[in-house]
């Protein structure tokens, strides 16, 4: 096994990378092929209405990591990685800390560890640019595809998302979509079928990926002393999933429901 | 079935025919299977007709405390009790360990009071004439051990310090080569143990004269098996001719062992893949079909599940749910290469679902990245369906021991089959040893001088370099006592309760390895990091024992693949094994150390004090190596992670952790949980790890069993090193196993 701290940084220069992390989780079995090393960053630009971790929303929050600490503990998760897994860096929103990842994913790549990226697409610059060359798998959270639905469900539109979509069928990177069915917001059938329609031809799409709404995140919402916007909805019944699943699957090749 | 014995396609030859040698009649045998579990047969109507009624005396047995009838006159030995059945007509294999179903006969040579105990606790007098020779003429193990006792060893006793020593109840561990009745029959073991015994002569030393006696007992031992088989119309004097006298005769050995003891544990050793040779055999020549391949072995494993042995309650709070650890070594590679799975390793599996889930036999598959895949996957399906099997690493105890032919004594612990023994020593708890350190040696509880020696601390505020120089001063002396406490348990144990059944099938003069343990490990590396990277001041009462602990700033706990806290435990651990290894040991024993709790964390932490890593007074210890419920937070694999640091050398005896998952956060579906379940394992074991216990449940389910306990008396959960029914636990231990770490996603 190759000395990671040799490799591209002075001791020096990696205490100056510090991430900004929610939480760590080692067993991640659902976001990304195999068994993943889950980083969930800290901040999000989207306020989502049934947002199941409301604290990782705020910038100033969070606990700072070293990213060769980071790196060390996903390497020491190698002998799991056999059927397909490895790091994934989800959220919070991790594009808005993209410069740092760069850093991260350079070097997990020297270690041959695949690596996944689970992002809104809200934000894109040079530094997302250059995160996706490293990035083997784009987990793409679409809220909804139709703009002022988007708005109202997460305080912002939806162009971003959809141009860094277009982005990431341009350089034909792998990506599955995630799609959270919430019952009276997200799951009109006209609105499934358009973002099957939008989505049917990028053929970098390889599967979509159905999360069902559930309310665990709700207690936190009041432990921060917020209102939990969707407070009384209920979750999907399974013939809601089966109905949203028989739509999707009439654009794309794979849907799951998790 | 055909009942014709013929003698059939003939074995390949070598070393075994000439020598006891069942390893080598394996190797050159063995028929490994690289397939899958589509082969697999469901139960015969004779299963399911003997299992029903199995079933209903097991809930006879719940409803009548724990057990369904006792024998309280006829001492228990390998030829006691008239033949039982549970319904003749319909067994393929019979023998049980009374003349009736779940009956538990007295074994009083471990202790004649205890039994007396247990006789009473279930409404039941104990013939008086078995009390009034125990009380006169013949003396117990538990006698003689209290005997030779020091001052010192009753009070580390009492105090808890040390805890669960078989001193009032039968040492268990040793594996007989149950497989050897099978191979050569009585006759010919009888022959070489009588060779065996000319060629020990003088000089007439004290072990020597003791061998001489010893092996004498074994042969006396394997005639009055020639008659148990008598009782059952069979004839163990000469080798198993087929598939189903091979399993019959393994079984015969095996009970003889469990009529005449009723050791803590009793394995049943590695049988499965030395079966299967027969089995194969019978196939192949036609002589019987996989439906009776498969009802003869879930009829062994439905034998097996219905042993039982005599309990006092209090022995509820170290062994809790009435556990006999029949464990079973499934799989494995060979030291020349290439791997031990048969179709037989599959059909010991099976009978998780052709019986339903169950704690007994403790099925424990040793675990390699090499084994095939369709065992692996198979392996990790039945472990996600029933919570019913442990694994451990074949990797590193076949390279680290030299051995291929090895069983699991108890729990999880390494035992060459036929070449080995081990002493079991129960287990000291390190956690207690600690705040002697901060105690100037004082029991935290009592405030008694424990052990002279450990300087007062200077500061309340506790300071790591001070505390760990008093820790080892403790360490060293509590290993001595330790030390001491297991020299004379095993010898009063030879003297008075020797085990001439099960060393009648192990070689005459075996290696011997004592088994010690620690409990509270986890407490340990935190209490220490607290120490180290936080600031911990001692709150004192009048006495000047240390209460309770204030911890101001924040710490690294054990559990998250953390190096900084995970070494002090990769450290202690060290130590205290190196205390161990430097005292004399009686026959020269090996000493080894386990980090393993069975369920005694509960009462272990019921009996320790507040602890500096902010742990209550009274609180459960996390079970084995495990870290402390809740401190994991990293997830499941950093947690994995932190325990595969803990080097098996230091802890040859084992090294427990047992993992709990809720089913949908293995994986999405059937597939993707089983074939995570396999990473997992893969990437555990590949780290050097020892064992894993795998649960995968809800929490949910759990909760519902403790309300409705009717309603689920097959469910089985692994606690730390072998599998209970939850419906058999205490409610504390419920609670305790309800509070444990299960890894879920939100």
């Amino acid at each position: 096994m190759s000395n990671v701290k040799t490799l591209l940084f002075s001791e020096k220069e990696v205490k100056r990378d510090l991430l900004n992390i929610h939480s760590i989780e080692s067993f991640g079995t659902f976001d990304g092929p195999g068994i993943r090393y889950v980083l969930f960053l800290q901040g999000c630009p989207f306020k989502c209405l049934y947002c199941a971790n409301p604290d990782t929303m705020k910038f100033e929050d969070g606990k700072e990591y070293r990213i060769a600490d980071v790196v060390k503990e996903a390497m020491n998760m190698k002998s799991y990685y056999t059927n397909g897994g490895g790091v994934t860096v989800s959220g919070g929103e991790p594009c808005c800390q993209a410069k740092k990842l760069i850093s991260l994913f350079e070097q997990l790549k020297i270690e041959g560890i695949h690596t996944a990226l689970d992002t809104n697409g809200h934000v894109m610059n040079q530094y997302v640019k250059n995160l996706l060359e490293l990035t083997d798998l784009v987990l793409l959270d679409v809220k909804h595809i139709n703009d002022s639905m988007h708005e109202i469900v997460t305080g912002k539109s939806n162009h971003k998302t959809l141009e860094f979509a277009n982005y990431l069928r341009e350089i034909e990177k792998p990506t599955w979509l995630r799609y959270v069915l919430v019952p009276g917001l997200t799951d009109k059938p006209e609105h499934l079928h358009e973002l099957g329609e939008y989505f049917k031809d990028f053929k970098n799409v390889e599967k979509l990926e159905i999360q069902p709404y559930h309310t665990l995140g709700e207690h936190k919402w009041e432990h921060l002393g917020m209102d939990y916007p969707l407070k009384g909805t209920p979750v999907n019944t399974k013939d809601q999933l089966d109905k949203a699943k028989e739509i999707f699957e009439q654009y794309f090749k794979e849907v799951v429901v998790n | 079935m055909s009942n014709v014995v013929t003698q059939t396609k003939q074995f390949v030859d070598g070393i075994w025919k000439e020598e006891i040698d069942v390893r080598n009649f394996v190797q050159l045998n063995i028929t490994p299977y690289e397939g899958n579990g589509d082969f697999l047969c469901g139960p015969t109507d004779n299963t399911e007709i003997l299992f029903d009624i199995c079933m209903k005396a097991v809930q006879e047995e719940l409803a009548n405390n724990g057990v369904r009838s006792i024998d309280p006159d006829v001492i228990s030995r390998i030829n006691s009790h008239a033949a039982g059945y549970i319904s003749k007509e319909h067994e393929v294999i019979v023998g049980l360990q009374t003349d009736e179903l779940l009956k538990r006969a007295i074994k009083p040579y471990g202790g004649a009071r205890v039994v007396e105990k247990a006789c009473s606790e279930h409404g039941i007098q104990l013939n008086p004439q078995v009390k009034e020779m125990f009380a006169n003429y013949i003396k117990s193990h538990n006698d003689g051990v209290f005997d030779a006792y020091t001052d010192e060893i009753r009070t580390f006793r009492s105090l808890g310090f040390l805890t669960g020593l078989p001193d009032n109840y039968a040492r268990g561990r040793i594996i007989g080569d149950y497989r050897r009745l099978a191979l050569y029959g009585a006759d010919r073991l009888i022959t070489q143990k009588e060779q065996d015994l000319q060629n020990l002569t003088g000089p007439m030393t004290d072990a020597r004269i003791r061998l001489r006696e010893e092996v004498n007992e074994q042969i006396k031992a394997l005639k009055e098996i020639k008659a148990l088989g008598s009782r059952y119309g069979l004839d163990l004097s000469r080798p198993a001719e087929n598939a189903k006298e091979a399993v019959q005769w393994v079984y015969m050995a095996y009970l003889a062992a469990v009529k005449e003891q009723d050791g803590a544990a009793m394995s049943l050793g590695n049988v499965s893949s030395f079966l299967d040779i027969y089995i194969e055999r019978d196939l192949q020549e036609g002589l019987i079909t996989e439906e009776e391949a498969q009802e003869m072995i879930d009829q062994l494993v439905m034998k097996l599940r219905m042993v039982r042995h005599l309990r006092m309650e209090a022995y509820n709070e170290i062994f809790a749910g009435d556990p006999t650890w029949v464990t079973e070594a499934i799989g494995g590679l060979s030291l020349a290469g290439g791997h031990k799975v048969t179709k037989n390793s599959f059909r010991f599996l099976q009978t998780l679902y052709n019986l339903g889930p169950s704690p007994e036999p403790n099925m424990t598959v040793l675990w390699s990245s090499s084994l095939p895949k369709g065992f692996k996957e198979f392996c990790a399906k039945v472990s996600v369906d029933t919570s019913s099997i442990q694994y451990e690493n074949d990797d590193l105890m076949r390279c680290t021991r030299n051995a291929d032919d090895y069983g699991i004594a108890c729990c999880v612990s390494f035992q060459e089959i036929g070449k080995h023994i081990q002493f079991f020593g129960a287990r000291t708890n390190l956690a207690k040893t600690l705040l002697l350190a901060i105690n100037s040696g004082r029991c935290e509880n009592t405030g008694a001088q424990v052990i002279n020696g450990v300087p007062a601390l200077k500061s309340d505020v506790l300071d790591f370099d001070e505390v760990m120089a008093n820790f080892k001063i403790a360490m060293k002396e509590v290993a001595r006592v330790y030390v001491e406490s297991m020299n004379i348990i095993h010898f009063m144990h030879d003297k008075y309760y020797y085990e001439r059944a099960q060393m009648a099938f192990v070689d005459t003069d075996p290696k011997v390895n004592v088994a010690y343990g620690i409990a509270g490990l986890s407490i340990v590396a935190d209490s220490l990091s607290a120490i180290k990277h936080a600031k911990v001041t001692a709150v004192r009462n009048e006495d000047g024992l240390a209460v309770d602990f204030k911890i101001d700033g924040e710490f690294p706990f054990y559990g998250n693949d953390n190096d900084s806290v995970d070494l002090l435990a990769v450290d202690v651990t060290s130590h205290f094994n190196k205390q161990l290894s430097a005292y004399e040991t009686y026959k020269n024993a090996e000493p080894t150390m386990s980090i393993l709790t069975i369920t005694s964390n509960v009462s272990y932490g019921r009996k320790t004090g507040a602890t500096p890593d902010g742990r209550a007074r009274g609180i459960a210890f996390a079970p084995g190596a495990n870290p402390m419920h809740g401190r994991d937070t990293h997830g499941a694999i950093a947690s994995l992670n932190s325990v595969a640091k803990l080097n098996y050398e230091d802890a040859l005896d084992g090294i427990s952790n047992t993992m709990s998952l809720i089913p949908k956060t293995l994986g999405n579906d059937e597939n993707s949980r089983m074939r995570n379940l396999v990473a997992i394992l893969d990437g555990y074991f590949n780290r050097g790890a020892h064992h894993l216990n795998v649960n995968v449940l809800n929490r949910e389910l759990l909760m519902d069993a403790m309300d409705h306990p009717e309603k689920y008396p097959q469910l089985t959960i692994r606690v730390s090193g072998y599998a209970v029914n939850f419906v058999r636990l205490s409610r504390d231990q419920q609670m305790e196993v309800l509070s444990r770490s299960f890894f879920d996603k939100f």
